[in-house]
């Protein structure tokens, strides 16, 4: 082939990529077309490759078969994990593309300075690609381990710690700017990876368990523009457009998580939340009503709409099969069943929305807050099962609470509500829950599998109740 | 000549942000979570610059780095790719008389 045709060929299979792209995404809009998307995204993917392997400058295939090889390897298993692991396995992903991206940048700095080629725009370019891309890298390994688990998942606070990080990040900037300037003092290029991966480390330790879903989008969006940055150094348009779409889907969705825990992007990233939530107890604690299953089950027995409201602490219990049980068994009496989902159910935005897909719960029941909200007035029970902040109405009401102006799910105002918790221990951000004190509200204690198996139980047959 | 193409590039990057946010937005909340491994596995296509880094061999550091990012992208795509899928094929409707 000539080289003018072999160019066409990468650049008409570049422009089919990116219009494949874009019909994905729109495909994933809804779950009727969404693996469509899949598809789109899939043959998008192999277009552009395709498109690449005929550069001739690709002469050697070992190394790249060895890579794909690895990533195959690694890739498989990493798409079988639990789907409560989904957020961890999403961190990790992002890791990946902001090492891509930097090591491609480090790569290309390398080769450019020996060639002589290297420009200040380029310089530029693998600058931000760089930073990005590393701080990114060890910033999501940071979130994938505190989602894991295998670090604390408290914020771990120092002395003048925003300060000493946003030095670190100056000086990072400082000397990458210097470089553009003078492109061979190669021995700043090190002092930038390292402050980069450094960087990274810092941000994401003071960042507790709680604010990981705008944490995860917000490296999610960072991934994506270490791609754009990546595309502006290769001069490769395909790259800049899958970028800018994950870069400003991250940035979408962190939005949403923040608005959801009314939170600003400084407060999470600066904030140190979980840091000093040792609220006083104000005024006498009242006495919280304790029923059985056996009462929960007579209760939902006489209801004609329920709305059930599913927390991380309903997967953390394993129980949405069981909760998926008494679905069916309410569903089988004629009773009204939907599910109120809070954006930050869960561990990353959607999450709980595939824990209860998994659990074969029907979507058209998932119904989002908003829409929710005006229903429970007309609710006749609403079941709490492992959610706690995101329906404490002192939210709504009590400017003193650090969850003041958060929205949450008007539980409170259904007829009855019936919450399921393992002990009146408040929940993770350490908050007294007013809704467990409520005249309209029964306490069921015990493990959330454990209860509702037992609410089912007494539903189906009434005996076998402990 | 460069200097052309760097604004090329730049309006390219703007429009894309543009058409991204309109797109993202009118994503069902229900489906954020395969939305991010979805954006997640395209955004692999980083992989197209470390195929060329990798398979240009010009020197050993650039020939091993290129095959890390590769190998990190090809992760990405396989990975991302399938449990997308793996997610959406549990997203189901109430079947009728349910």
């Amino acid at each position: 082939m000539s080289p003018e045709l072999i160019y066409n060929v990468t650049q008409g299979s570049y422009l089919a990529a990116a219009a494949l792209f874009i019909f994905s995404l729109r495909w994933l809009s809804r779950p009727e077309t969404a693996r469509r998307g899949v598809l789109a995204g899939v043959l998008g993917m192999v277009a552009a490759i395709v498109g690449t392997l005929v550069h001739p400058d690709i002469a050697h295939y070992e190394w790249i078969a060895v890579g794909v090889v690895v990533g195959t390897v690694v890739g498989v298993p990493l798409s079988r994990v639990a789907l409560t692991a989904v957020p961890q396995r999403t961190a990790l992903s992002h890791a990946f593309g902001g090492l891509a991206a930097g090591l491609v940048g480090t790569a290309k700095y390398a080769l450019w300075l020996e060639s002589g080629e290297m420009t200040a725009f380029r310089m530029f370019a693998i600058t931000v690609e760089i930073i990005l891309g590393f701080l990114t890298f060890t910033g999501s390994l940071m979130a994938a381990g505190k989602l894991q688990e295998v670090i604390p998942t408290r914020p771990i606070t120092y002395r003048n710690q925003n300060f000493i990080n946003l030095s670190l990040l100056a000086i990072a900037i400082g000397a990458g700017l210097w470089l553009v300037v003078d492109p061979t003092q190669w021995q700043l290029f090190p002092v930038i990876v390292a402050l980069s991966l450094l960087f990274g480390v810092l941000l994401i330790i003071p960042i507790g368990g709680a604010d990981m879903p705008t944490v995860i989008s917000l490296l999610n969006s960072y991934a994506g523009l270490s791609a754009v940055a990546m595309g502006f150094v290769l001069e490769n348009k395909v790259l800049i457009i899958a970028g800018a779409l994950d870069g400003s889907s991250g940035f979408i969705l962190s939005v949403i998580m923040c608005r959801a825990m009314n939170r600003s992007f400084t407060n999470v990233l600066f904030g140190a939340f979980g840091q000093v939530q040792a609220v006083a107890v104000h005024g006498e604690q009242k006495a919280v009503k304790s029923a059985t299953a056996q009462d929960a089950a007579d209760l939902l027995d006489t209801a004609s709409q329920v709305v059930i409201v599913p927390g991380y602490g309903m997967a953390v219990a394993q129980a949405q099969h069981r909760v998926h049980e008494l679905r069916d068994q309410l569903a089988k009496r004629g009773i009204g069943v939907k599910f109120a989902i809070h954006p930050v159910a869960g561990r990353m935005p959607g999450h709980m929305n595939v824990l209860l897909a998994e659990a074969e719960i029907p979507y058209d029941e998932l119904v989002e807050m908003d829409d929710i909200n005006p229903d429970f007035p007309q609710t006749d029970v609403v079941l709490v099962v492992g959610a706690n902040d995101v329906v404490n109405p002192a939210a709504r009401h009590d400017k003193s609470s650090p969850i003041y102006g958060m929205p949450i799910l008007d539980v409170d105002k259904a007829k009855s509500v019936i919450a399921i918790k393992r002990s009146m221990n408040p929940g993770f951000a350490g908050i007294d829950n007013e809704l467990y004190t409520a005249d309209n509200t029964v306490m069921v204690f015990g493990d959330a599998k454990a209860v509702i198996g037992d609410i089912v139980k007494a539903m189906t047959g009434g005996s076998g109740i402990h | 000549m460069a200097g052309l193409d760097l604004w090329a590039m730049a309006f390219v990057f703007m429009l894309a942000t543009f058409i991204g946010f309109d797109v993202i937005r009118n994503v069902s909340r229900l489906l954020h979570t395969p939305l991010m491994s979805l954006t997640n596995a395209i955004s692999a296509i980083a992989v197209v610059g470390s195929l060329i880094i990798t398979g240009e061999e010009k020197t050993t550091f650039s020939t091993v780095l290129g095959a890390v990012a590769v190998a990190a992208s090809v992760t990405n795509i396989v990975s991302g790719f399938l449990i997308t899928d793996r997610m959406l094929r549990m997203f189901k409707r109430r079947e009728p008389g349910q």
